[in-house]
């Protein structure tokens, strides 16, 4: 239903607006809901986990040198990474465009 | 075979919907709807009706097990009344945008404060633009028929909505009357088993009730909508069947010698009867006045009422509810009435009269006098609270 391309006419709607696709909120982009963008400076970030554990929307994941990345569709620049990190690595900046 | 029996209509709305063989009745009691759930529980109870009652803890809950059970594809019932529907009132909103073809009774009563247990229908007015399909019965075989109908309706694939039957606490509910109850075949041939177009099922997993952002949820509003629009043929079509099979007919308006009348007072409910006491009356007084009764009112029954209408040049209105808009604009049904007029650019003088209140009797001489003061142009608008001690 309400996903990304989710421009949908009231006919096509399923009755009642039953989701009939399980687990179609991985498609829903919540990244555009972003003012602020975490980025995470590769000098000071330790690789603890901290930031993947706290992530209320599995933002980040492990890359192949183990550092955590995030996937800035979901991401809602809510901070929480940042804050909780230990070693302040994670700056929210301002989203421009 | 249908029998005719002497009972009281809430027994007889509870046995209508025993022989509709409604799979979940989930509800709570509160007067004065008390007695069609406790009959249904002495049904289930005793064995003679197989279906799960549920006995909850508020009509909160009440309404909530119907949305669940409803999902899950059973036919499901309840019924309240007044503070019940009010505590009930968020859920409703629910089930009827979730499209679950509920079935509910109403034994229409005063809300609170004072605390009032007596008919009127600021309930109804209450709930009335919560998306359901809303009947209102005039006496105890209406209502029978009218929740036999309910089903038929709100579990048709091109409906899928929930139904309220609407009947006047006490002074209906609570009255005994000769009823004909059909036979439990006949019904099941009307009504074939409920099969829902989507429902809760762990092998074909759905989610019920998701959110609906800014992008969706107008269409969503919008479907829901044009869903009640489409409703009223097929509740027409449902009438038809009904009256080709059980042999008695309804409309969305019914109407009582307002062919040639020049007043017509709107009522709903059982209170017409008296109104049509008054009119008898009238019309032996060679007065040309007549009756229209509203039985269909959500979805609002506009192109019928003007029908039934058109001629007259006084129309007053019989509000039940005192609606607290200020004072400068007329009750709930006057309202309606007014707006499909203005639509339609007719301009007859149109009186609202608000009456029986919390309970108080509404006679034949108040009828008389309302259609005498109607004939005259003489009631002052935008309303007038009748049988108020100054």
């Amino acid at each position: 239903m309400a996903k990304e391309t989710g421009i949908i006419s009231w006919k096509k709607l399923n009755l009642g607006i039953a989701i009939t696709e399980p687990g179609n909120a991985s498609q829903l982009k919540t990244g555009d809901w972003r003012s602020m963008k975490p980025i995470t400076d590769r000098e000071k970030c330790t690789k603890c986990g901290q930031c993947y554990i706290y992530c209320p929307d599995m933002v980040y994941s492990k890359d192949a040198e183990g550092y955590f990345v995030q996937n800035y569709y979901y991401c809602k620049g809510c901070g929480i990474c940042a804050k909780e990190c230990p070693v302040d690595a994670i700056t929210m900046v301002q989203e421009v465009d | 075979m249908s029998k005719r029996i002497g009972v009281e209509v809430s027994i007889a709305a509870a046995e209508a919907v025993g022989l509709c063989d409604v799979d979940v009745i989930a509800a709570y009691p509160i007067t004065p709807q008390t007695h069609i759930v406790e009959h249904l529980s002495e049904m289930v109870a005793e064995g003679h009706l197989d279906a799960e009652f549920i006995p909850v803890e508020s009509e909160h809950s009440a309404m909530s097990c119907c949305i669940g059970s409803s999902a899950a594809g059973a036919r499901t019932f309840t019924s309240t009344s007044s503070q019940g529907y009010a505590l009930m009132s968020e859920i409703c909103f629910i089930a009827s945008s979730m499209r679950l073809p509920i079935v509910m009774a109403v034994a229409n009563r005063a809300l609170s404060a004072p605390i009032s247990i007596w008919n009127d229908h600021a309930d109804l007015m209450y709930s009335r633009d919560s998306g359901w399909i809303q009947t209102i019965g005039e006496n105890g075989q209406e209502v029978v028929d009218l929740l036999i109908h309910a089903f038929k309706v709100a579990e048709d694939h091109r409906v899928m909505l929930p139904v309220t039957v609407n009947l006047d606490g006490f002074t209906l509910s609570h009255v005994i009357e000769p009823i004909m109850l059909p036979d439990k075949a006949e019904v099941a041939a009307y009504l074939p088993r409920y099969k829902a177009p989507l429902r809760l099922d762990p092998k074909n997993p759905v989610s019920f009730g998701p959110v609906g952002m800014p992008d969706v949820y107008t269409e969503a509003r919008k479907a829901q909508d044009e869903a009640l629009k489409a409703a009223k043929p097929v509740i027409i079509e449902a009438w038809k069947e009904f009256g080709d099979k059980f042999g008695r007919y309804y409309k969305p308006v019914e109407t009582y010698k307002a062919e040639d009348a020049e007043t017509i007072i709107i009522t709903m409910g059982s209170i017409s009867e008296t109104a049509a006491t008054a009119i008898d009356h009238l019309r032996e007084q060679g007065k040309k006045v007549g009756l229209v009764r509203i039985r269909l009112w959500r979805p609002f029954p506009g192109t019928e009422l003007v029908e039934a209408i058109k001629g007259a040049k006084n129309i007053a209105v019989l509000d039940r509810v005192c609606s607290f808009n200020g004072g400068e604009i007329s009750g709930p049904v006057c309202l309606e009435v007014k707006s499909l007029l203005f639509d339609r650019g007719m301009n007859p003088k149109v009186m609202n009269f608000i009456a029986g209140l919390g309970g108080r009797d509404v006679t034949v001489q108040n009828f008389e006098e309302m259609v005498e003061k109607a004939s005259n142009g003489a009631a002052p608008t935008p309303y007038e609270i009748i049988n108020v001690r100054e």
